[in-house]
């Protein structure tokens, strides 16, 4: 699945990075303390937050995270964006809770460990 | 004992954090800070008091008085500053810091890292990832500031981002912070009633700038005997004719 297949069934809004929207997603995490998605976050997953200002694009970057979801109607800075586009990286939007989105993604089979 | 009314802006980065710009260097910062007729400001830089000394000799170069701080970021990834009257409890307090820090920089990613001397040249770069949380919990920060006779204030916490409000809902009971610092975007009287939260706490605020044309954008006035630590923590209490004018 890729990012842009995940926006389409979840109707998430694209604020940024359009580009980079044929990324393969491999997996899924949530985390709000920056210090532990770089710690953890799996490569290439998509990242549900609520944190919206630009030190978010460094560290997706960093942990070459595929997609950032904005979580419960939260808006990304401007300076978030324009850093996004910079990297093409989609920052999506999504209006609801994070724990929904993941549970959702998740029963689609994002990030579970492929049948024996 | 006279009085006066000193122009303080007690948050400014040098180009040690790796969000400030380069041309937070030592001299232009002084520069800058005596353009804006500013009597007092305190260095804090990201889990770094590395460029501190530099801020201050040439500070006393110049009749800006500098105070050494760092702004520390808690493993709740809550920002705070710690404010020393001197080099040495500060450099002490950065010892603790990055015994707690784990972590590179990628410069290209986050921004560069330098220490500089006080002729605005670079010493060196450095290799620790300054805009990392530490493992120290918010309650033992400000413990260990205390311990080292500094003054703890929990920074910008109107901000979102790192503030302590947004991190964890509210300002916990026990928490034993000599005042709160509220951002350039709104006076502490306009954040007393934006934000309850503060409660009694004395509230001042400053730039936290980045760059030199944020220097001086917000500014506390102190009135005080002296441009010390001591004064101003009487200053933050309202003990003996010192104040916080704002």
């Amino acid at each position: 699945m890729n990012v842009k297949q995940i926006t389409e069934r979840f109707q998430l809004k694209v604020a940024a990075g359009a580009n980079g929207l044929e990324r393969e997603v491999n997996g899924g995490y949530c985390g709000d303390l920056l210090s532990d998605v770089m710690a953890n976050a799996p490569v290439g997953c998509v990242w549900l937050t609520v944190q919206g200002h630009q030190n978010i694009v460094a560290v997706a970057v960093l942990r070459e995270i595929a997609a950032v979801v904005l979580t419960g109607g939260r808006s990304p800075d401007p300076d978030t964006l324009e850093k996004a586009e910079q990297e093409n990286l989609p920052v999506l939007l999504w209006g609801g809770s994070a724990y929904e989105l993941a549970g959702r993604l998740y029963a689609l089979g994002v990030g579970t460990p492929p049948p024996a | 004992m006279r009085l006066k009314d000193f122009k303080a802006d007690l948050h400014v980065h040098t180009c040690l954090s790796p969000c400030a710009d380069w041309e937070m260097s030592p001299r232009k910062i002084i520069r800058r800070s005596r353009e804006l007729r500013l009597d007092l400001i305190a260095v804090c830089d990201h889990n770094s008091a590395e460029n501190a000394d530099a801020v201050m000799r040439e500070g006393r170069r110049h009749g800006v008085c500098v105070l050494p701080g760092l702004e520390i970021c808690s493993r709740e990834e809550v920002h705070v500053l710690a404010l020393f009257g001197e080099l040495e409890p500060a450099l002490a307090m950065q010892d603790l810091v990055y015994a707690h820090l784990p972590g590179e920089n990628r410069p290209e990613l986050f921004g560069h890292q330098i220490v500089a001397t006080e002729a605005d040249e670079v010493l060196a770069e450095s290799p620790r990832l300054l805009i990392g949380a530490t493992g120290l919990a918010l309650d033992a920060i400000v413990r260990a500031t205390h311990d080292r006779n500094g003054l703890s204030l929990a920074a910008h916490v109107d901000r979102p981002a790192n503030g302590i409000i947004q991190q964890l809902g509210f300002i916990p009971a026990g928490l034993d912070l000599d005042g709160v610092e509220v951002s350039y975007r709104l006076s502490p009287a306009a954040a007393r009633t934006a934000f309850p939260a503060i409660g009694p706490l004395p509230c001042v605020t400053s730039s936290d700038a980045h760059g030199l044309a944020e220097i001086g954008r917000a500014r506390t006035v102190l009135r005080m005997a002296a441009p010390t630590l001591g004064e101003i923590g009487w200053a933050l209490r309202g003990l003996h004719g010192r104040m916080v004018l704002t």
